[in-house]
């Protein structure tokens, strides 16, 4: 076992998804403590379904990079949903289950009319559930992916205390004039770029996964919103490194695997929280 | 000295007036109940004294220097901070945050400033626990003292009693009493009309124009004042 390890670390492209996985498991991690405190959780998976469909548009327009359309489509869409889901709770729940159902049937009809590709249902797939998509990631993926998730990490660096108070009490963040509203605005558009980014990793129906688990996980074991939001660190990264070296032993999709073993652990803390006593 | 005047104000949501003719001032080391029953714009004006709405018409004004994100702010707490995870200690010292500009991280100044408030109010063995593990009360301190750290001279608090048992409630209007005593200007917004007759200095009754604005004493003998007793009396009596 370990020299198969070995024998697929020899390659770089290898080393390159690990690098990869891991910061994308690092950022989104970040991101779903607050998106889950907030109760946004449902927001992260609108968007996922959003940047699917953009995919596909990219795809069928034949585009150099799809990030070019995808970013910026995601990052509307963040800054759109974060906007009415302040203003009607209800009317913006209702909205985004419209938009996610919505993206992915347009994009679907948008692949299967018009490419090009033979393998179509597994190019579907593979954008649905991220196959092996992270080891086919050109050296320049994987530099965009690194800049893309270093900023993410410098946000959440200096925004800690901020995001806590507009996380912890909105209303009186804004009162306090601390810029509640800009400070949304940033989230969602870090929001959108996480999720474009961890598409790469595990595609785009188990993107919520990524940014939910972790959150949750660490929120049975811990008690502050420090150590909250290092363990979700520390859990997603874990998780994700285990389901990466998984599934290169067991030729298993990347994805499922890695959600495979943030479910376990999530259960395994829950196990662990009752056992402590606590809630 | 005056810290808050308000003339001729009509309060309210694009265009739509919620309160209408509203004048009053607060002195420094007031303590003014604004009183009225639900939907009667007090939450407009808490809103409108916060700068977080524009007036319609009238103008508030801020006097002896103070500016209006010095305001210490206790707002109505959300049903989605009862499962939050967050220690005391980080809730109080995210008061500190509107005065450090650019600044990412809490300096020692803000560190200490939040024991402090964490001391005067008699709960820095909290310092560490989990905010949704305390009781009511407890959880009432805690957002009392972030409020101070934002603002130690005038104090809005939206129901501070509101959720908590008679005792508890109770134990909160003395704590506040207190602070008012050591100097600090209160603003409570409340339709607990005993506990106004017992510690306001000044009372605004509210009902989408000023019923009612003057010292406690003048409240209690108008006819608005002794109406709304009596009906409390009435409540209590049942």
């Amino acid at each position: 076992m370990l020299e198969t390890l070995a024998l697929y670390f020899s390659y770089p492209f290898v080393r390159y998804a690990l690098v990869v996985g891991l910061l994308i498991a690092l950022s989104s991690s970040l991101l779903g403590v607050s998106l889950v405190l907030k109760r946004f959780s449902f927001i992260g998976d609108g968007l996922s379904h959003v940047a699917f469909g953009a995919l596909a548009a990219a795809t069928v327009l034949d585009l150099a990079s799809d990030m070019i359309l995808v970013l910026p489509v995601t990052v509307l869409t963040a800054v759109l949903l974060l906007r009415s889901g302040q203003n009607a709770r209800l009317k913006g729940d209702a909205a985004i289950a419209m938009l996610s159902v919505g993206a992915l049937a347009v994009g679907y009809l948008l692949l299967n009319v018009f490419s090009k590709s033979s393998n179509l249902s597994g190019d579907v797939c593979t954008t649905l559930f991220g196959a092996t998509s992270i080891l086919t990631l050109t050296p320049a993926d994987v530099w965009a992916c690194l800049g893309l998730s270093v900023l993410v990490i410098l946000f959440f660096l200096v925004f800690y205390h901020r995001i806590f108070a507009v996380t912890f009490d909105e209303t009186f963040a804004r009162a306090a004039g601390l810029g509640a509203g800009r400070l949304n605005l940033l989230i969602a558009c870090v929001a959108a770029a996480v999720i474009v980014l961890a598409m790469n990793l595990v595609g785009s129906l188990l993107v919520s996964a990524l940014i939910v688990f972790p959150a949750l996980t660490a929120m049975r074991l811990f008690k502050s919103f420090g150590t909250v939001t290092v363990a979700a660190c520390l859990i997603s990264v874990l998780c994700a490194g285990a389901g990466l070296i998984f599934s290169i032993l067991a030729s298993t999709p990347v994805g499922a695997s890695i959600v495979c073993v943030y479910i376990l652990v999530f259960l395994a803390a829950c196990g662990l929280a009752r056992l402590g006593g606590r809630t | 000295m005056t810290q808050l005047l308000c003339e001729d104000l009509v309060l309210g949501y694009e265009g739509q007036a919620v309160v209408n003719g509203l004048s009053f001032q607060v002195n420094q080391g007031d303590y003014l109940f604004i009183l009225g029953e639900n939907g009667s714009g007090k939450s407009t004006l808490i809103k409108t004294l916060l700068r977080l709405i524009p007036p319609l018409s009238g103008k508030v004004e801020l006097g002896g220097g103070l500016r209006a994100d010095q305001i210490g702010y206790l707002p109505q707490q959300t049903p989605a901070q009862r499962d939050f995870p967050a220690s005391v200690e980080e809730i109080v010292r995210s008061g500190c945050l509107n005065r450090m500009g650019r600044r990412p991280f809490y300096s020692r100044a803000e560190k200490a400033e939040a024991q402090a408030d964490l001391e005067r109010l008699g709960i820095a063995g909290l310092a560490r626990r989990c905010y949704r593990e305390l009781s009511g009360g407890q959880q009432q301190r805690v957002l009392l003292a972030r409020a101070l750290c934002a603002a130690q001279r005038v104090l809005l608090l939206d129901e501070p009693t509101s959720g908590l048992d008679p005792s508890a409630a109770r134990e909160m209007y003395e704590l506040i009493a207190r602070l008012n005593r050591e100097g600090l200007t209160v603003i409570t917004v409340s339709h607990d009309l005993p506990a106004a007759a017992r510690y306001a200095s000044h009372v605004l009754h509210l009902a989408h124009r000023p019923l009612f604005f003057g010292p406690r004493e003048a409240y209690l003998q108008s006819e608005v004042g002794r109406a709304c007793l009596a009906m409390a009396k009435g409540e209590e009596d049942a």
